[in-house]
Parts: structure tokens; sequence; C-alpha cells
């Protein structure tokens, strides 16, 4: 009777785990088996390279919406997880005043819609005279980046033992030494998991950029949302096909480099 | 022993930054929803609560309650689907591969997967054309544009941000628990009911969370597959904001929404909260 049952859950859980699976890979694989059609449309016309050739050869806005992409995640993300960094090891080791206060208001972004988080931006940069462009999408990819990063570096923080901080002091280390030499390097795990995360944001946010972003200040998701609009498929198919063959090799390599550093 | 206060030096970039591009921002849009609309964007600094009378009409509230309504039953149709699939990745052997195989789709473009769902579904779309060709249908089936793709592409969306979180708590339930269950006479049901899921609660308040709230504030989805009549509050805000310029109305609408989530969340939390009877989180 318990083992009929034990199969029973099995059977369901497999059943919907497949459909899970089927459910989030075919559309992706109709998108690069159609990245291959000689024709414009969703009918198989025949086999071709033409949308590749277009999409490396005869897009040039993208590649530079593209490179806009590039340079805001990184440079967001090495703000935000500088910033979240040594905020969390200041939130994490420390008791001061408003601290309860701190850590809920750095919280409420990750809670709040993405939506109030680009409105009110807009609003503050237009009051503030700004003007939209590749800065005030740093400026606001580093705002939702920046939570991120503390909640990783905390729950990293709380895997550490205390007394290796008590000991460092123990044994003479200043302020500086003991965050320099002992709690970076042992964050460090959390520093780089923080960074990607917020690199994987920033490169795939669309809602918060559309609002803050100006003429001539296009990221690849803008550029992708216009390409939609303007009914470019194939080539978008084309585009498809190469981010998702980056992620899966990004997301195997990253498999293995933390394999072997940090194992 | 005299010590520096370390932690406020440490945390000073981190409050900077958060108060004024968090905390000001925000409290921006509080106050601008109390003054005047300018013509063309802006606001006129007087006192006005037409920000808010103009929300008392019944399209406005047909707006709420629809976002409400494709929210929650978005969510519910990923915690259906979430909780098998987490439970069996967290019990099979070759959870690394099943994890992988969820965090692909989680890390493709936000708009590559709401553009997949448009050549699926679209009039000329991948699922039009097959129907077409076999001779199961004559005319294209008007499948986009409208409330259901609207929760299909949501699920779609928020799936993995769901499935990471509970799988990562049924990973850690002790599961010789059910079996306890079961020798002391409980029922499937019961034992499902009773220990298994308020033992996942944290995974399931996480999942839930992470899908109502981006749903509730949903803006790209419903501009891309939701069709004309479709609108949700986020569209609703935008239009305000760039299309009508009426800064103070969008403003408004940007503080029902945040009301409207923090209700949310705090009915989620108390609900789940007395079923439980746990002893208090820290």
């Amino acid at each position: 009777m318990r083992t009929n049952s034990g199969i029973n859950k099995r059977q369901i859980s497999l059943v919907v785990f497949v459909s899970v699976i089927l459910f989030f890979y075919i559309p992706l694989l109709v998108l690069i088996l159609y990245s291959f059609n000689s024709g414009k449309t969703m009918v198989w016309r025949g086999f071709s390279l033409q949308w590749y050739e277009e999409l490396f050869f005869h897009s040039s806005d993208l590649w530079s919406a593209f490179r806009s992409s590039l340079i805001v995640a990184l440079s967001s993300s090495f703000i935000a997880t500088a910033i979240g960094t040594i905020g969390g090891i200041g939130i994490h080791w420390y008791k001061f005043k408003w601290k309860k206060y701190l850590q809920i208001v750095t919280y409420l972004p990750l809670i709040m819609p993405e939506i109030i988080i680009g409105v009110s931006l807009l609003i503050m940069f237009a009051w503030l005279k700004w003007k939209m462009s590749l800065f005030t999408i740093f400026l606001a990819h580093t705002t939702f980046n920046i939570p991120f990063v503390l909640l990783i570096i905390s729950s990293r923080l709380d895997e550490f033992d205390y007394q290796i901080i008590e000991a460092a002091h123990d044994l003479g280390a200043k302020e500086i030494d003991t965050l320099l030499k002992v709690i970076i390097p042992m964050s460090i795990p959390g520093i780089i998991s923080g960074f990607l995360m917020s690199m994987t944001l920033s490169l795939d946010d669309f809602v918060i950029t559309f609002f803050v972003s100006g003429p001539g200040s296009s990221t690849l998701p803008l550029h992708i949302y216009s390409m939609i609009n303007r009914g470019v498929f194939p080539v978008i198919n084309a585009l498809s096909t190469v981010l998702i063959a980056g992620t899966v090799l990004l997301s195997v390599s990253s498999k293995n480099i933390q394999k072997y550093m940090f194992k | 022993m005299k010590k520096i206060n370390y932690g406020k030096i440490y945390t000073a970039p981190l409050t900077m930054w958060i108060t004024f591009f968090f905390v000001i921002p925000t409290s921006i849009i509080f106050l601008y929803s109390f003054l005047k609309k300018k013509l063309r964007g802006g606001v006129l600094w007087e006192f006005s609560i037409d920000g808010y009378t103009a929300l008392i009409n019944q399209s406005f509230f047909k707006v709420v309650w629809f976002t409400v309504v494709i929210s929650i039953f978005a969510t519910f149709l990923t915690l259906l689907l979430a909780i098998p699939t987490s439970y069996f990745i967290a019990r099979s052997k070759r959870k690394n591969l099943y994890l992988f195989l969820v965090i692909v789709p989680f890390w493709t473009n936000f708009l590559i997967r709401i553009f997949a769902w448009i050549s699926i579904l679209g009039n000329n779309g991948f699922l039009n054309n097959m129907l077409l060709s076999l001779g199961i249908i004559k005319s294209p089936l008007m499948l986009l544009y409208n409330q259901y793709a609207i929760i299909v592409v949501t699920v779609y969306t928020y799936l993995p941000y769901a499935i990471l979180p509970l799988y990562s708590t049924i990973e850690k339930f002790d599961f010789s628990l059910l079996e306890a269950a079961r020798d002391l006479g409980a029922s499937k049901l019961q034992s499902l009911f009773k220990i298994f899921l308020p033992g996942i609660r944290s995974g399931i308040m996480t999942a839930t969370i992470f899908t109502f709230i981006p749903a509730l504030g949903s803006y790209a989805i419903p501009l891309l597959v939701g069709g004309q009549k479709s609108f949700m509050i986020g569209n609703l805000i935008a239009r305000e904001l760039k299309v009508t310029m009426n800064w103070p109305l969008a403003s408004s609408m940007s503080v029902v929404l945040t009301v409207v989530t923090t209700i949310g969340i705090f009915i989620f939390l108390n609900t789940n909260k007395n079923k439980s009877e746990l002893k208090n989180e820290n």
C-alpha cells in the first residue's frame, strides 16, 4: 500500500516535470528551428542561413544596442557589487542606529513591482532635468541590482564563524586588515555570484530600462522590443538562437568554473 | 574598549544610494499624486486630489480587478506546476542536470521568451500553421492578444523563479516525516496537506512572492501579447506617463499599485501564519 502511494506520487511528479520541461523548451526549439527557415513567415520553406547573415552583417543597430547593454551591465554590476558587498558586511557584523530600518528599506526594491521603480526614477530624473541616456539606465540598474547583491552576500556571511574575525582582532589585525585579508577573501564566492546575478538581471531588464532610456540610448532588450514591433521576426529568431546558445555555454562554463574554484 | 563604528562607514554608500535612487523617487511619486497636472507632463505645485478622484470610475476598477484576477490565476497555475516539478527534481538522482534544464529558460532573455510565444500563438504563428496544414482548422484561431495568452506567458516567465526556491526547500525537507505520518494512520491527502505543504511553507511563500508581485506589476507581457482590451495597471500607468502625460494620475495609480501589492503580500503572509501553528519566525 505504501510503496504503491510512493510510486503514485512519483508518477504524478514525473508527468508534471516532463510537461514543464516540454513547456519550457518547445517555444525555444521552435525559434531555433525557424531561424534556419528561408521563408519570412512561420511556414517552412527550406534551410537557409540568410537570417544569420542579416544578423551578423546587416544589423549594426542591434550590435550597438548590445554594446550599450554590456557597458551598462558591467558598470552597474561593478558598482552594485562594491556597494552591496561593503554594505552587507557593515549590516552583518556591526550594530548601529537605524540598522533595522536600513535593512527593511534596502530590501523593499525586491518586493516592489519593477514598474514603480522605473516610473519613480523617470519622474525624478525629469524633475532634476537630467537627460535620459545610458547614464540614467546605469543608475537605475545599479539601484535594482544592489538588493540582490546584498541578499547573496548576507547569505554567504551567515555561513561564517564570527570567531575568525575575533581571532583576527585578537592577533592584532587592524579593522582594514580584517576587512581586506579575512572578510573579503572569504566572501569571494558570494561576491562573484552577486556580480553574475547583477549582470544577468541588467542584461535582461526591459521594463525599468524602458522608462529611463532616451532617444539614442537603446539596450538589447529595448532593441528586441522595437524589432518585435516592426515585425522583423526571422532576424529575432536568429538572434534568439545565438542568445540561447550563449546562455547554455555560459551556464555550463560558470558551473565548471565554480567547480574548479570552490571545491 | 573604544571603537569607531565601522558599521556606519561600511553602510554609508549603501544608505546614500538607496536614499537618493529609491527612497526619494518613491516619495516624489507620493507627493506628485497630490499635485495638479501640467499640460505636457510634469506638475503644478498646487495641492489637489484630482489624481485620486480620477481613479474612482468603473474602468479603473475593472483594470485593477483584471490585474488581480490574472495575477492570482497565473500564480496558482505556477505553483501547481512548480511544486511537483521541484519535488521530482529534489528526489531524483540527476538533480544537477534537471536544475540546469530549469536554469536555461530562466537565463534566456525575457523579451525572447515573450517573443517565442508570439511566434507560436500568432495568427500566422507556428501552431496555427500546423493546425491549418493538418486540416484540423479552416481559418487561423485567435490565440494571441487575449487574457489567456497573458496567463500562459506569465506562467512561462515566472515558473523558473518559483521552481528554484521550492526546490531548495523541498531538498531540505525530511521525508521520513511523511512515512511517520502514514505509519500513524494519516491518509495520502492528510500527509500532503498537513505535513508536506506546511513543511515547505517558506519555499511556497518565496515562490508566490516571486510570481505574484511581478505579475501584479506586469507591463511588457500584456503590452506584447494582451492586445487592445487587456490592459493591466502597469499599462495604464505607462499610458498616463508617456502618452496622455497626466503625471499626477500616473503617480496616484502607482501608489494604488504599491498599496495593492502590499495588501497582497500582507494577506498572504497572514493566512500562512495562521495555517501553520509553528513558532514565530525570528
